[in-house]
């Protein structure tokens, strides 16, 4: 009964929005909120992207890409010194069988990667190599193996400081390890800041974990269908996201993250097709990864515009210290905090490292960008942005051009997949903002169903605002939440070294049990 | 030292000849223990959404309170009943695994199950959970049909 209300409530919202959709123009909807959304935002975006005085080098580029180095020194490389032991932590292999039923490592990572395998690995990639040229590719690697290290730390004090409460559940993040981290620290602050990302959060939560999502969906949906106004798509998402948040509908949710992961693995299978098709490009495509990495090869910018579309991508896809993944880490069962800090490392490795370098190499060995064979350089487009593509394809539209240059089929496949996987990342994010607002406004039923009304009438703007302003609040947001998590990480990354320390020598001891299974 | 047979229940009818061939044998036995156990098909590699795992302790604590009360703790009373000694033991895991994972750690002698009743397409992929067992136990397995 309650479900059947739910259900009517659900279609009444939904015709409350159609009703007033109807009311004016379908385009006129589309350009109207395009143009609100560009003006209110608008300076929140400039802030997080101010250069440094002086360059075009976007300053919260270098704080990610710094705090991602200051961690790989301060905890010795332990992205490559723990690597082994991170992949026995998911086999299982030191877990205890008496734990059977509760949350694995594997069920933490596979959760927090649905979350951000996605569209960052398929649209965010294309917007990289499209502005940065396959020079972006060899920084995206760099910044997700130096990433790894920042998301050790954030998820090693999520599981740290997460809230159990009496009932069973749990409830963990920044939020929680920055308040509590810093009042066992005796640091004043820890609740303004706490405060402070959780605002981000739920921003994040609507942009890039939300309406970047609607829009790329929209984007792949229409390119299949031909055009058509993006509320739709909007109205029909946030339908159906409305029918699993707030309706309990959890089958379409399992359904979705089952057939995720089988998306992922199609995703990546047909680019190592393709590679193997074409291997006697690969040696050529890692030469232009390698020379445009560092001259830029006549992409905007330079090797500069290369080296801020790679991190900016990296970031943005395996959001290494944006303190997101500490959310959905915190659920895990274990004794030993720093397990699933050592699980949560493989995160960027399989996000940036493997998917978005596969994307990278499809896109280059493709011919989509187009180049001038006399000089071997890019040709740019005629505002001189980006790359000039083959069709003057961007963002998911290029992936989708260059898949399917060898499979002609595949760009089909991949509008299912870049739809699923912007459900699911949706999903996802819909549960990291709303552990922010309750966080802010405590838990209730009402205070939750707030958040995720909030939350569904996002999609349908982000699937009818144009890209510019969508991608670019989207990061804003997502890159503003970093500001907060990484400067509360530099006090508190002393905690999780004790706790390496720790580990480490009980490790080697032999204390550490591996269990028989 | 009284010989221990473990018992595996799935919940359905089927189940109850199991427990009548095993309360059987204790009975010819004399000095034996039954353990009767329910496993919650569940495997550490599934996916799940964040909200699941927030909420996953609970749920488990669940499954296992409602396996207790539900099947059994009322197999388990009526051997008490009928004087057999028994206790019950719930787990989550993978049928075949776990059913010999206790047997090892009780050091039993032997499982009885009764025939699966799964069947069709699922079977013909994965196999039942009884074959799966009476291949990898360690110790003899007696099917109930």
């Amino acid at each position: 009964m309650n479900r059947l209300k739910t259900l009517l409530l659900a279609q009444l919202a939904a015709a409350g929005i159609v009703g007033s959709a109807h009311a004016q123009e379908a385009m006129t909807l589309d350009q109207q909120v395009n143009e609100v959304f560009a003006s209110v935002t608008g300076p929140f975006v400039s802030l997080i992207f101010a250069p440094f005085p002086g360059t075009s080098f976007p300053w919260i580029v270098m704080w990610l890409v710094v705090a991602a180095s200051v961690f790989t020194l301060y905890f010795g490389f332990v992205q490559f010194r723990f690597f082994g032991h991170a992949i026995g932590l998911v086999k299982g292999d030191y877990s205890d069988p008496n734990d059977a039923g509760e949350v694995s490592h594997f069920q933490a990572l596979a959760t927090a990667l649905s979350g951000t395998v996605g569209l960052g690995n398929i649209a965010g990639v294309a917007v990289a190599v499209g502005i940065g040229g396959p020079g972006a590719t060899f920084w995206m690697i760099l910044a997700g193996l130096l990433g790894m290290a920042s998301k050790f730390t954030e998820c090693t004090l999520g599981v740290k400081y997460r809230n159990e409460y009496e009932d069973g559940t749990v409830s963990g993040g920044p939020m929680y390890y920055i308040s509590k981290g810093f009042s066992e620290l005796g640091l004043p602050g820890g609740k303004i800041l706490a405060v402070l990302f959780s605002v981000f959060c739920i921003l994040g939560a609507l942009g890039g974990g939300n309406m970047f999502q609607a829009n790329q969906a929209h984007a792949q949906i229409s390119g299949i269908l031909g055009d058509y106004p993006g509320w739709i798509t909007g109205i029909i998402f946030a339908g159906v996201v409305f029918a699993v948040i707030v309706g309990g509908i959890k089958s379409i949710a399992s359904v979705t993250e089952k057939v995720v992961p089988f998306m992922g693995i199609l995703y990546v299978g047909a680019a190592l097709i393709i590679l193997l098709v074409n291997f006697d490009k690969i040696g050529w495509a890692f030469g232009q990864i390698f020379a445009g990495a560092f001259t830029g090869l006549g992409v905007a910018g330079g090797f500069v515009g290369a080296l801020i579309q790679g991190f900016k991508r990296a970031a943005f896809s395996n959001e290494a210290g944006v303190g997101s993944a500490a959310i959905a880490h915190s659920a895990v069962k274990t004794k030993e905090p720093i397990t699933e800090g050592f699980v949560s490392l493989l995160e960027p490795l399989i996000d940036t490292v493997v998917i978005c370098t596969m994307t990278a190499l499809v896109i280059t060995i493709s011919g989509q960008l187009i180049m001038d064979p006399a000089t071997g350089h890019f040709l740019l487009n005629e505002a001189g942005t980006s790359i000039k593509t083959v069709g003057d394809t961007s963002g998911v539209s290029l992936t989708s051009a260059a898949f399917g240059n060898s499979i002609s089929w595949f760009p089909y496949v991949l509008a299912i997949a870049v739809v699923l996987f912007a459900f699911s990342t949706m999903i996802s994010w819909s549960y990291y903002g709303l552990k922010s607002w309750t966080y802010l406004f405590g838990e209730g039923k009402k205070s939750e169903l707030t958040f995720k009304i909030i939350f569904c009438v996002f999609i349908v703007i982000g699937a009818a605002a144009s890209l510019g302003p969508v991608i670019d609040f989207s990061d804003a947001a997502i890159f503003a939440m970093a500001v907060v998590n990484i400067f509360a990480l530099y006090f508190l990354m002393g905690l999780v070294r004790k706790e390496l320390a720790s580990y480490s020598e009980r490790l080697a001891a032999g204390e550490i049990k591996k269990f028989k299974h | 030292m009284a010989t221990k047979l473990v018992i595996g229940l799935d919940g359905h009818g089927s189940g109850e000849r199991a427990l009548a061939y095993g309360k059987r044998m204790a009975e010819l036995i004399g000095d034996c223990e039954l353990i009767v156990v329910y496993i919650v098909e569940w495997s550490p590699y599934s996916f799940q959404t964040p909200e699941e795992n927030a909420e996953r302790h609970k749920r488990r604590e669940e499954e296992i309170s409602t396996a207790m009360s539900r099947v059994v703790n009322p197999a388990v009373d009526g051997l008490k009943a009928a004087g057999v000694n028994a206790r019950g033991i719930v787990r989550h895991g993978d049928v075949a695994g776990a059913l010999n994972a206790i047997s090892e750690e009780e050091k039993a002698d032997q499982i009885i199950v009764s025939r699966s009743s799964e069947g069709g397409f699922a079977k013909r992929f994965f196999g039942s959970s009884t074959s799966n067992l009476v291949m990898s136990a360690s110790v003899p397995v007696t099917v109930v049909g």
